[in-house]
């Protein structure tokens, strides 16, 4: 297993080191040279034009997969509190795509407790099977149980695709299936698309804090499993369809699970819903101070619009923790995101990029977040808010 | 009792950045650091051990230059730390990397002797990769019950107890019998900053370990490239979607011109 470079072929381009995510590919002396950092990612050999980066991979007799007994996309739901996370939905909708290129069935699968009057209305966004593991114990998430589960199934009915929420839940169990089953796991996924010369699942995902997007796949082995960032996708429209609702009973007791759930805190449940919400006022450190928060909340009011905040507003308690957007609080896709004195670190911006507007207000114009903004104010969001607020509401009477 | 935290060595990734002539990455000086979340790994064996008693044991699997990190782990007070190196476990994907981690883990307790009640901790995810799946993949790997997103965790007698963070409204207390794996979040304590004494002593008194392919009786099938199912088709930087302006003019200008685009766009 190596990556070589043919000299005679090198034409010393550096189109290689640009690729290259690791640094292990340098030219020296107009030829391109692999270096201690290599990371046999390959990204090199996809680069280079002149065909001069050549990768072996030894054939060590790996036992060969009949990839065609594995068939369907199956979309694995997670719940809270008797309802389906909306993760769900949207995977549906992609995966309704995914099986439709493929000519296969999408199947939902849900693990829990008291789901039986929700099956008629689960069943209205894409799947054409339902398979429904009743157990009480399910009604709570247990680690091993998921993937003692999750594993048999599969095992038993070899879908070729499994998607799951990328949620803290999602994240905990898919791994363990995935490595149970042996087969590759990819995390996080922002983009998932069917190799039309393959069929095999192109699964593009951020890596480096976002700054590079990477497309896995899984070209030798089954399942391919992926867990896919919340917001991804857009739910589907609901719709009547004939769907075959299998139930199977598994009569667990805490017992056989390993591990114990003492006690479950609820945090206070916050008013607002960043995930759902068509437009969000966000503020940054720019705001300056709690009391002048005030004014976002005027213009979020003025336009009809949720309050979010960066996570240096949360520290500062200008806001509570469950408006936090980014990489360690939510990601939102509305279809208007303002963002006020918000500089658009990269770990804001993974948490709100794919909203389809992006208007940003900030006195320094070097700052990143006007890289990513549809429409950019460089000023002052004193003044600015103020002014914007006034012609919004010059815009409603005049509509009304 | 042995304590196991896996250490990562990954670019200081808030400083890749991408040249915007060239569309390309920025790589000249990033330094390599320890991946944050896996300090405070480091630090929670460290704060048990203090309590309990114990042995600290730092893994990581990585070129050469990843020692630097399990130097810093010695430094911050770990017993004993271990280097997984070799080409072979190059371009493993996070079935392989757990595999290789939990063959050591199973070599170094088998030639303790002292096999029966551990703990390994984890980060919760690096910040290169971004998977979160190395610690659950590793808990199978052992055979352990797994605990991940802790942002709190005691040791009772034969138990950890532990605080997960699910979602934003709920925290759960899962308790669970040694050995066990947990895989930790930021919240969970505040690393220390070793002291001059325990850097030099990591430098020039203490060993970092190497262990190769050969050492761990690794199967070719199941580590590196080879052992990796997932493969990475392509690498690229994210294009920028739709027209971007800064708009122009006084305040009154801008704001005005903003109300029209997104009149137009149907959002007023
Ligand atoms: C592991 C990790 C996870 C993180 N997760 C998140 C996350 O989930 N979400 C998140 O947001 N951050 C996150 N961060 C933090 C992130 O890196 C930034 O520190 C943070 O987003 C910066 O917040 P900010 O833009 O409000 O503040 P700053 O970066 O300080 O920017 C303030 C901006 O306001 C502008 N400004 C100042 N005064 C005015 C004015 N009067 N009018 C107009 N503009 C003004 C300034 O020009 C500046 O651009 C994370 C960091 C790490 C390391
Ligand atoms: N190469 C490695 N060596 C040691 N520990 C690792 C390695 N890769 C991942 N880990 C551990 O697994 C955690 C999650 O990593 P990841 O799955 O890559 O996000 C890290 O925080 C480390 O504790």
């Amino acid at each position: 297993m190596s990556i070589t470079v043919d000299s005679e072929l090198c034409s010393g381009c550096g189109a290689c080191v640009a690729s290259c995510p690791y640094g292990g590919i340098e030219v020296i002396d107009d030829k391109a040279c692999i270096t201690e950092d290599c990371n046999l990612c390959g990204a090199c050999v996809e680069a280079c034009t002149m065909d001069a980066i050549i990768w072996t991979k030894e054939e060590v007799g790996i036992e060969k997969v009949d990839l065609s007994q594995y068939k369907g996309v199956w979309v694995i739901a997670e719940h809270y509190k008797g309802n389906i996370h909306k993760v769900a939905y949207q995977l549906l909708g992609k995966g309704r795509e995914l099986a439709d290129t493929l000519h296969v069935s999408l199947t939902l699968v849900i693990l829990g407790d008291a789901f039986d009057d929700q099956l008629e209305e689960l069943s209205m966004y894409g799947a054409d099977e339902i398979i429904y593991v009743k157990s009480k114990i399910l009604k709570n998430y247990y680690s091993d149980l998921y993937t003692k589960t999750l594993t048999e199934l599969i095992t038993e009915n070899k879908p070729e695709i499994v998607l799951i929420g990328a949620t803290a839940t999602g994240r905990d169990f898919a791994p363990r299936v995935a490595k149970r089953l042996n087969a590759g796991l990819t995390a996080d996924c922002t983009g998932l698309e069917i190799d039309p010369k393959t069929n095999n699942l192109f699964q593009t995902r951020p890596t480096f804090g976002g700054n590079i997007m990477a497309t896995i796949r899984t070209p030798n082995s089954r399942p391919q499993m992926a867990t896919v960032r919340p917001g991804t996708f857009k739910k589907p429209e609901a719709k009547k369809r004939k769907v075959n609702i299998r139930q199977i009973d598994y009569d667990y007791s805490e017992k056989d699970s390993v591990t114990k759930i003492v006690k479950v805190i609820n945090r206070e449940k916050s008013k607002v819903n960043l995930e759902d919400a068509e437009i969000i006022v966000a503020g940054g450190r720019g705001v300056g101070k709690k009391e002048n928060f005030k004014i976002i909340e005027e213009l979020a009011e003025a336009i009809g619009a949720e309050i979010g905040g960066s996570r240096v507003t949360v520290e500062l308690n200008w806001i509570p923790q469950d408006q936090q957007v980014g990489q360690t609080g939510k990601t939102v896709t509305p279809k208007l995101y303002i963002a006020c004195g918000i500089s658009g670190a990269i770990q804001h911006l993974v948490g709100m990029e794919n909203s389809d507007i992006i208007v940003a207000i900030n006195k320094d114009p070097s700052a990143p977040i006007f890289n990513v903004a549809h429409y950019g104010i460089v000023g002052d969001l004193h003044k600015v808010i103020p002014a914007l607020i006034e012609n919004i509401k010059k815009v409603k009477s005049a509509e009304d | 009792m042995k304590i196991f935290t896996c250490i990562k060595q990954v670019p200081g990734v808030s400083e890749v950045k991408i040249d915007p002539k060239t569309n390309t990455l920025v790589r000249k000086g990033i330094p390599s650091i320890t991946n944050p979340m896996d300090n405070n790994a480091t630090e929670l064996a460290l704060s048990i051990k203090e309590k309990h008693g114990g042995e600290v044991i730092a893994l990581s699997m990585g070129p050469p230059q990843a020692e630097e990190v399990l130097r810093q782990a010695l430094a911050m007070g770990a017993d004993e730390a271990y280097l997984l190196t070799d080409r072979a476990f190059a371009g493993a994907d996070t079935l392989a990397t757990s595999h290789t981690l939990g063959l050591a883990i199973k070599k170094i307790l088998k030639d303790s002797g002292d096999e029966k009640k551990y703990l390994v901790i984890c980060g919760t995810q690096a910040i290169d990769g971004d998977t979160a799946q190395v610690g659950p993949e590793l808990a199978e790997e052992l055979g352990l019950p797994q605990i991940t997103y802790v942002q709190k965790c005691e040791l009772k007698g034969d138990k950890i107890i532990t605080e997960r963070v699910f979602r934003s409204e709920e925290t759960v207390i899962i308790e669970s019998k040694l050995p066990a794996l947990i895989s930790v979040l930021k919240e969970v304590n505040d690393p220390r900053f070793p002291t001059m004494t325990g850097i030099v002593n990591a430098h020039e008194e203490m060993e970092v370990k190497y262990l190769n392919a050969n050492d761990l009786k690794a199967g070719k099938e199941n580590i590196g490239l080879t052992g990796s199912k997932t493969e990475v088709f392509k690498i690229f930087i994210p294009e920028k979607k739709g027209k971007h302006v800064v708009l122009e003019g006084s305040v009154e200008e801008m704001v005005q011109q903003l109300c029209n685009n997104l009149k137009e766009d149907k959002l007023l």
